[in-house]
């Protein structure tokens, strides 16, 4: 009975040591914004599978790999849909996913961390780093951050849509993930 | 003959500054509503926006302008049910010009896009992203077009006809050129 005790005034240290891993797809969110002649405007991407492991103690040994389903894709209108699965843009029939792959974190300090990785869309990989945050709260560990893509590097929005002064080639990227 | 009463410079200028801009953000936004998804529709769309928000800004001026002066009166001729006549669609004129661009904002709002003036100042959207109000508000918009088509045409009807049929000097109030042109 002592030990018991004894150890269970060690659980809550056990606990914070131990890694998140199970991302909450419904609480978790993959957010757009791109430019349409100057107006920033919000998409969501409604499906994708999150692998996180994640130690707040020390998230430098932090992993990520992360899918997303392109279909899912909402650009704010039915129209905007169709199109942006199309061959010129995401080309969802031949690539349906893209995904990122993290390789290393390092500290910024101030508790704001920064990834870096490989980004793959529609057949084209580059390295990507984006800066983020940890929030733990309850029992789960809430990830925010936000980073910029330029989509001509991808492919994304060709022909016609590469004239850059109608949809601008900066695409930011903001996610939140919730981790248990 | 008895002299013509003109408008003032002033409201002659902001009429043929608002008649310019309707003749040509009308045709626009038809003309963008009908086109496939192109870079060359949502410029149209951003371009019909920019006009849009200069008629209300403009629509807003006249209505300051108009509520501290009286326009010139009627030609003594004129019949009784055509004074009230004019008064009518003058009144829902500028009910239209008024509600057509904040419809067009709204809808915006409602749509989940907001308006950028000139691609420089965002207006604040007065709705939250709704699909099924965006698209009732696209509705009352183009509704509101069709009425402001049939005015506007009835509004040149009769200017025409009291030009051409009636020769009362009735449209040199609003083009005082053609009363010096046929005083000569």
């Amino acid at each position: 009975m002592k030990r018991l005790i004894a150890l269970s005034m060690f659980l809550p240290i056990v606990a914070y040591a131990v890694d998140y891993s199970k991302v909450q797809s419904d609480q978790s969110s993959i957010i757009f914004v791109s430019r349409q002649m100057n107006v920033p405007v919000e998409g969501v991407f409604k499906k994708f599978t999150a692998h996180v492991r994640i130690n707040p103690a020390k998230p430098e040994t932090a992993t990520a790999q992360i899918a997303i389903e392109l279909a899912s894709i909402d650009a704010g209108s039915a129209e905007a849909n169709d199109e942006v699965k199309g061959k010129n843009w995401f080309d969802v029939a031949e690539f349906p996913k893209a995904e990122f792959i993290s390789s290393s974190v390092k500290a910024l300090g101030a508790g704001r961390y920064e990834a870096f990785g490989k980004m793959s869309i529609k057949g084209k990989t580059a390295d990507v780093h984006t800066p983020f945050t940890l929030k733990e709260e309850k029992g789960a560990l809430s990830i925010d951050g936000a980073f910029s893509l330029k989509r001509l590097d991808f492919g994304i929005g060709s022909g016609l849509w590469s004239d850059t002064s109608v949809v601008a080639d900066e695409v930011q990227i903001k996610f939140h993930f919730v981790v248990k | 003959m008895k002299k013509i009463l003109a408008y003032t410079r002033t409201a002659i200028a902001l009429h043929w500054l608002m008649a310019l801009l309707v003749f040509v953000t009308f045709p626009v936004g038809v003309v963008m509503h009908d086109m496939a998804l192109s870079p060359d529709k949502l410029r149209l769309l951003s371009y019909h926006k920019w006009l849009g928000v200069t008629v209300f800004i403009l629509v807003v001026v006249r209505l300051v302008w108009r509520a501290n002066h009286t326009p010139a009166p009627l030609l003594g001729s004129i019949p009784q049910w055509q004074r009230v006549a004019a008064q009518g669609v003058h009144v829902l004129l500028y009910a239209l010009l008024f509600a057509i661009p904040l419809s067009g904002w709204l809808m915006s709002s409602a749509k989940g896009i907001q308006t950028v003036y000139l691609g420089v100042l965002p207006l604040p959207d007065l709705l939250a992203k709704d699909k099924v109000l965006g698209d009732a508000l696209s509705a009352l918009h183009q509704v509101l077009n069709i009425t402001l088509l049939v005015l506007v045409a009835s509004h040149i009807a009769a200017a025409l006809k009291h030009q051409f049929v009636d020769h009362d000097g009735t449209l040199a109030r609003m083009l005082p050129f053609l009363d010096r042109s046929s005083s000569k």
